[in-house]
C-alpha cells in the first residue's frame, strides 16, 4: 500500500480510477479508450494543481514521507564507488550519521548525512536519523580527512534533530555539534550542503555549515519542529499546522529570508516518485557548485563562507544613517 | 551600514536602576531561593551576588556583572543601538521586545564592549537572562560576531559571559544562523590566533550552549548553573525515566570532562586576571 497524503488524496483518487477503467478495458470489450484520454487529461491538470500550490504543512508531510529517499538512496544514484567508514576512534561508531569517501564525476569526495530508516526495525537501528555526540564526531574526522586530502566534501540533511538524550548530554551533544560548526567553517575544501529532510534545529546545522547550502523543494529548515513550536508558542501542539506557517521553515521561505542559496526542484509529486530523476537534478547541482567553489583560492574559499555567514540576520540600528 | 557604524566610539551610558525588576526582588530584604533565609539586599550584593549562607549564586544583570568584573570606569560599550526586528512577521514579537526594553533599560539581551580587568584590556560580551530569556535572535549573533571581530583588530582576548535559554523562536531560522555565524566568526579569531573564553552562567542552554559557549579555549562555569543542549522535560519524555537532580549542572558537565574549572563568582575576577596575565605574551616554547 503506497503512502498517500491528504492534500494528494483526490490525485491519487483519480489516477486510481483510470488504472482500474485501464484494467477493466483489457477484460472486456468495451472501448473507453476516449474516456481514458479525458481521465488523464484531467488528472495532468489535477497533479499541477495540487503538487503546483503546495502549503508549508503539505512540504512537512512530504519532507517526512515514509518512502522519501534517504542519504544512502542518493549516495547510490549520484556517486561511484562509496566507500562508508566508520566510528568516531573516541566512543563509537553512530548509525545516525554516515559518511565515506566515494567518487563524483571521476574525482574524489567525501560524503556525509544523516541516515533514517523507512521501517521500525531500521528506524531503531538509526535511532531515527537523530545523532549522538560520536556521529558529529565521526563526521568531524571524516571532514578533516578531506581537507588533508584536498577532496570536496559533500552533506546531506535529514533530522528530526540531534537525539536529546541523557547519554547524549554526558558525552557532550553540545560541544560535538558547537566544534562542528567552528571546524567546517575553516574547511579548505568546498563543501556543499543540501537538505533532503527534515532540516531538524542544532542538528542538521552540526554537518550543514558549508560554501552552498540548498534544499529540495520539499523540505523543511527549522530551528524547532511546528509541533514543538505549537505546543511552546500556544500551549497546544495540535497548532502545528499553524506553525508550520508562521515560523518560515520551507525551502521557498528559506530562500526568501536569504538563508539558503538556492532551492532544488523536485520531481513532481516528490522525490519519492522517481529517486533517479531527483539523484540527477541534485548531481547537476553538485556539479555546478564544484565547479564555480574550485575557481577559489583556500583564502577566498574561507572569507566567502566567513562573508555568508556574517550577513545572516535581520537587523536594525536606532541611530539613523 | 551596520558595519559601518561600529566606528563611533560611545561611552557606556549608565543605566538606571530604578524601574528596573530585580531578580533578586526590590526592597530590603530578600529571600534565598536556595536556603530559603532571609537576608539583606545589600549584604548579598557585597557578597558578590551570592548567599552569604549557601553561596547560591543570584541572577545579575549586565550591568552589575561589568561592575564586578571589569575595573571601575574602563567599560565602553560597543553597538549599543542594534534592534531587532520582525523578520517572520511573528505576532506580538515587537511588543515583546519592546516591555523587555522597558523592563531591563537594555535594547537586548546582551552587552557587548570592552574594559580592564586589573589593568588588562579584554573584550567582554555578557549576556542578560531577563531579557527575552537571554535567546539568541539576529542582534544577538550580530554583536557577539562585530566584538568577535574588533577583539581581533585591536588584538583584544574575548571573553562571554553566557545566560540564555537558547535560540529565540520568534525569529525562527535566523535564529538558528546566529549559532553558525558566531562559530564562524570564532573560527576565524581562533585561528589568528585569539584567546577566547567562555564562562557559562545559569541558564546555558540549547543553541547557546551548542555554539559558542562551548568553544573557549577556557570553558568556565559557575556552581549549579544550568548546561545543556535539551530540555530535561523532552529527555525525560523521551527516555522515558526520571534523571537525577544534578543532571546538567556546571559540576555534572565538570565531572563528564566539559568544563576546565567550576569557578565561584568571588573568584571570578582574580582567576581571569591570572588567566589574562598568562596569555599577555605569546607562549615562547
Amino acid at each position: 500500500m503506497k503512502h498517500v497524503l491528504p492534500f494528494e488524496k483526490p490525485v491519487v483518487e483519480l489516477r486510481d480510477k483510470i488504472a482500474e477503467l485501464k484494467n477493466f478495458t483489457s477484460d472486456s470489450d468495451v472501448d473507453l479508450s476516449e474516456e481514458i484520454a479525458t481521465l488523464e487529461r484531467r488528472l495532468a491538470r489535477l497533479e499541477k494543481e495540487v503538487y503546483g500550490n503546495m502549503q508549508p504543512w503539505d512540504r512537512v508531510q512530504m519532507a517526512r514521507h515514509p518512502e522519501r529517499p534517504t542519504t544512502l538512496d542518493y549516495i547510490e544514484y549520484i556517486f561511484q564507488d562509496f566507500l562508508e567508514m566508520h566510528g568516531d576512534r573516541y566512543y563509537g561508531d553512530d548509525e545516525a550519521i554516515v559518511g565515506g569517501i566515494a567518487e563524483f564525476n571521476g574525482r574524489p569526495v567525501t560524503v556525509i548525512g544523516h541516515q533514517r530508516g523507512k521501517d521500525t526495525k531500521e528506524n531503531i537501528k538509526r535511532n531515527f536519523g537523530m545523532p549522538h555526540p560520536e556521529g558529529y564526531r565521526k563526521a568531524l574526522r571524516l571532514m578533516h580527512q578531506a581537507d588533508k586530502f584536498n577532496r570536496p566534501v559533500i552533506t546531506f540533511i535529514d533530522t528530526k534533530g540531534a537525539y536529546p538524550g541523557k547519554a547524549a548530554e554526558e558525552r557532550g551533544q553540545s560541544e560535538a555539534i558547537a566544534k562542528n560548526l567552528r571546524e567546517m567553517a575553516g574547511l579548505t575544501v568546498p563543501v556543499i550542503c543540501i537538505v533532503i529532510g527534515e532540516g531538524g534545529s542544532g542538528g542538521a546545522l552540526g554537518i550543514s555549515v558549508g560554501d552552498r547550502i540548498y534544499m529540495l523543494e520539499n523540505s523543511t529548515y527549522s530551528v524547532i519542529s511546528p509541533e514543538g513550536a505549537a505546543a511552546l508558542l500556544w500551549k497546544d501542539s495540535n497548532l502545528a499546522q499553524k506553525a508550520a506557517e508562521t515560523m518560515k521553515i520551507t525551502a521557498p521561505d528559506l530562500l526568501e529570508l536569504e538563508v539558503i542559496d538556492d532551492v532544488i526542484e523536485e520531481v513532481q509529486g516528490g522525490a519519492h516518485r522517481d529517486i533517479v530523476m531527483q539523484a540527477n537534478k541534485i548531481k547537476h547541482v553538485i556539479d555546478s557548485a564544484l565547479e564555480d567553489l574550485r575557481q577559489l583560492s583556500d583564502e577566498q574559499l574561507l572569507d566567502e563562507r566567513w562573508k555568508k555567514y556574517q550577513r545572516i540576520g535581520a537587523v536594525s540600528s536606532t541611530i539613523e544613517s | 551600514m551596520i558595519k559601518n557604524m561600529f566606528n563611533r566610539k560611545r561611552k557606556y551610558a549608565t543605566i538606571t536602576n530604578q524601574t528596573e525588576l530585580d531578580d533578586i526582588p526590590q526592597g530590603v530584604m530578600v529571600k534565598c531561593p536556595s536556603c530559603r533565609k532571609i537576608y539583606y539586599r545589600k549584604e548579598i550584593e557585597k557578597n558578590f551576588f551570592t548567599c552569604p549562607g549557601c553561596s547560591y549564586h543570584h541572577q545579575m544583570k549586565a550591568s552589575e556583572r561589568i561592575e564586578l568584573v571589569l575595573d571601575h570606569g574602563t567599560f565602553i560599550e560597543w553597538d549599543h543601538e542594534l534592534v531587532s526586528e520582525n523578520p517572520l512577521d511573528f505576532p506580538e514579537y515587537l511588543e515583546k521586545l519592546k516591555k523587555d526594553q522597558e523592563k531591563t533599560g537594555i535594547n537586548e539581551a546582551i552587552v557587548t564592549g570592552k574594559g580592564e580587568i586589573n589593568g588588562q584590556p579584554t573584550a567582554v560580551a555578557i549576556m542578560d537572562a531577563r531579557f527575552r530569556m537571554g535567546s539568541m535572535g539576529s542582534v544577538v549573533g550580530e554583536k557577539i560576531a562585530l566584538a568577535i571581530e574588533r577583539a581581533e583588530k585591536e588584538n583584544l582576548p574575548f571573553i562571554i559571559f553566557t545566560a540564555s535559554g537558547g535560540a529565540r523562536m520568534q525569529e525562527g531560522v535566523l535564529s538558528l544562523m546566529q549559532m553558525t555565524k558566531t562559530s564562524v566568526a570564532l573560527e576565524r579569531f581562533s585561528r589568528n590566533g585569539g584567546l577566547f573564553i567562555s564562562y557559562m552562567t545559569n541558564p546555558t542552554t540549547g543553541g547557546v550552549s551548542a555554539s559558542f559557549a562551548s568553544l573557549g579555549d577556557y570553558n568556565f562555569a559557575e556552581p549549579a548553573a544550568l548546561i545543556g543542549f535539551a530540555g530535561r522535560r523532552i529527555i525525560e519524555q523521551t527516555i522515558r525515566e526520571k534523571l537525577p537532580d544534578d543532571f546538567q549542572t556546571a559540576e555534572f558537565l565538570f565531572d563528564h570532562g566539559q568544563l576546565d574549572r567550576v569557578i565561584p563568582r568571588p573568584e571570578m575576577k582574580s582567576t581571569l586576571t591570572t588567566l589574562l596575565k598568562l596569555h599577555r605574551d605569546r607562549g615562547d616554547k
